[in-house]
């Protein structure tokens, strides 16, 4: 435990003295955080239909906002809409960090004394997973905390402050967000390892993900009218699924190919 | 097994299979002693970087076994670590870290126990101490491979392998890490020293392996010297001696005999027992001797004869 706490701390001094990194870090977030909220203060007062620029309301739309109406119901789907972006952030952040992780330990020529330390398979990608998860999931919730003081600041509505709120939002925020991060993360770091170029790595990383990306896209598409069940599922589902990656990549993570193949 | 620091009984290591496999290290023998300072020396490809790998259990073995500092290669790698430091060829630091990060990240992998004082202790043996807040990137060739001297050492290892510790390096500077070489080979740890250098092998080493894939000679420098060359004498005259030779020639204990110009080169075994009968022989035989001296075969000398010897069998 220790070890992978000693390979996270290195990966933070090593990582964050590169500018670009932090700012690539941090640039989705705030964008994510800011265009919601440009877009629900220029709405204030609005009907609902003149703040979204339709003639008429759709009649699903007018059903998922059951009580709420005018602009109300507008910013209640446009803030619906952002929430899931705040459950993609933390897989789509970490990927440039995860997969230089091993690559990068390639190019500096540091993997060899790496690998000759008494450190196990688990410490290392654990360390180099959860150095790059870590970050992403604590700016992403940074960000969701200024974006729902920022609603609640901006719409004086206690319905949209309700939907923040809800304990399902919260439940995949705190859980499901972090899950699907450390997923992200192990495939990158799977990647990392069995590439000799960086640029390779974060592309097939990219690749990867796509997949995994539209799934999830699909299912929240639908996800405002799930249950807390089924978001307890989805984490358990997931957990299963981000222990399977780990334990793949270290089957994967041979450690002699790794090293001496590459010249 | 355990009286010696390294232990290897028919060490073998093969890469990929089928007909693309490449014989890297074949049936390899050593049992080097607590203390020692060993040179592996061979050509380029001979799988000295391979064996070094083996030992600090980086890569696995093909055939073979092994025990290095007590534990047995395969069995227990974890501990064969913990006991073991490496300088590797092409050794690589977090450029974008302090010198001091950088001891104190591997400290902190080996477990090291008081790891600002064993980094402070490092960085200042080797002259490090005044750049330690300094990132690794901007240091020469020269200090990188002091740091990673350093860093090899952090966790007091009772062997340490060091691969080609001095090549590219200028000459102060090879010097200066040749004679931190030689101090710790006085502190009583094992050294296993990989070296094209052969001066500095021959003069770092207790015992030094010639190979090439397998084993081609194991001995102290000066008893390869002896048993490829034999001790060479040199009889400086004050005319051309040709007609010498064959009375000298007539000895047993006499190797050869060679007439250059006004000087005779003999080599023997033993110069100190023989000698004063060589030069009776030659008093008697009408020389007038200027000087006698001793030539002193380089270890190139019989590392260039064994190597060759080899590449003539294959
Ligand atoms: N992963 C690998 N796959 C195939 N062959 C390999 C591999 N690694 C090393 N070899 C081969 O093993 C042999 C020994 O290589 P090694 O690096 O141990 O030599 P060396 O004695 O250290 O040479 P040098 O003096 O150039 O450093 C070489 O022929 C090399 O090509
Ligand atoms: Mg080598």
């Amino acid at each position: 435990m220790t070890k992978i706490w000693t390979m996270i701390r290195k990966e933070w001094a090593e990582v964050f003295k590169n500018k670009f990194v932090l700012f690539s870090v941090a640039f989705m977030p705030l964008l994510f955080t800011a265009i919601p909220l440009g877009v629900l203060y220029s709405m204030r007062g609005a009907t609902a239909a003149e703040a979204l620029g339709l003639s008429e309301v759709p009649a699903e739309m007018t059903a998922l906002c059951g009580d709420l109406a005018g602009a109300e119901c507008a910013q209640f789907m446009i803030v619906s809409q952002f929430l899931m972006l705040f459950l993609l952030m933390p897989v789509i952040i970490p990927v440039t960090i995860a997969s230089y992780s091993i690559v990068g330990e390639k190019r500096t020529r540091t993997l060899e004394p790496l690998l000759a330390a008494p450190i196990s398979t688990l410490e290392l990608l654990a360390g180099k997973a959860l150095g790059a998860a870590i970050p992403a999931v604590a700016v992403t919730w940074g960000a969701y905390i200024i974006f729902m003081v920022g609603t609640i600041l901006i719409t004086g509505s206690p319905a949209l402050t309700t939907l923040l709120l809800k304990p399902l939002w919260l439940l995949a925020m705190v859980v499901v967000g972090p899950l699907l991060s450390v997923a992200a993360v192990s495939m990158a770091v799977m990647v990392s390892s069995r590439v000799n170029d960086p640029r390779v790595a974060e592309q097939v990383s990219a690749l990867v993900m796509l997949p995994v990306l539209g799934l999830f896209m699909a299912q929240t598409a639908g996800f405002i009218q799930l249950n807390q069940g089924f978001v307890l599922w989805l984490a358990l589902i997931l957990a299963v699924i981000d222990a399977g990656l780990l334990a793949l990549a270290i089957q994967l993570f041979q450690r002699e190919t790794i090293l001496t193949r590459w010249k | 097994m355990t009286e010696f620091a390294i232990q290897t009984e028919n060490l073998t290591k093969h890469f990929g299979r089928g007909k693309d496999v490449v014989h890297a290290v074949e049936g390899l023998s050593l049992e080097i002693r607590p203390g020692e300072v060993f040179g592996l020396l061979g050509p380029n490809g001979a799988g000295k970087t391979t064996t070094i790998r083996m030992l600090s259990a980086l890569i696995g073995i093909s055939a073979g076994r092994a025990v290095v500092a007590g534990h047995e290669l395969g069995k227990e790698d974890m501990d064969v670590r913990r006991k073991v430091g490496i300088l590797t060829e092409t050794p690589g630091m977090y450029d974008q870290l302090s010198a001091e990060r950088n001891l104190a990240f591997f400290a902190a992998l080996y477990d090291v126990k008081d790891i600002p004082g064993q980094v402070e202790k490092y960085l200042r043996m080797l002259g490090l101490w005044a750049r330690r807040d300094d990132e690794v990137g901007e240091f020469s060739k020269g200090m990188r491979q002091k740091l990673a001297i350093a860093r090899a050492l952090l966790h007091e290892p009772p062997v340490l392998f060091l691969d080609e510790p001095t090549s590219g390096l200028d000459p102060e500077a090879a010097r200066l890490v040749r004679d931190f070489i030689a101090e710790l080979g006085r502190e009583g740890r094992t050294l296993i020293l990989c070296t094209h250098n052969l001066d500095e092998a021959d003069r770092l080493c207790d015992r030094v392996a010639v190979f090439k894939t397998s084993l081609l000679a194991l001995d102290t420098p000066a008893n390869l010297r002896s048993q490829l060359f034999g001790r060479t004498v040199v009889f400086h005259l004050a005319q051309p001696g040709p007609q010498f030779v064959e009375p000298l020639k007539a000895n047993a204990f006499v190797h050869s005999v060679e007439a250059l110009d006004n000087k005779l080169v003999v080599t023997l075994d033993d110069p100190e027992a023989h000698n004063p009968a060589l030069i009776r022989r030659l008093v008697e035989a009408g020389a007038e001797i200027r000087f006698v001296g001793e030539v002193r075969r380089s270890l190139e000398d019989v590392y260039l004869r064994l190597i060759q010897k080899e590449d003539r069998h294959d």
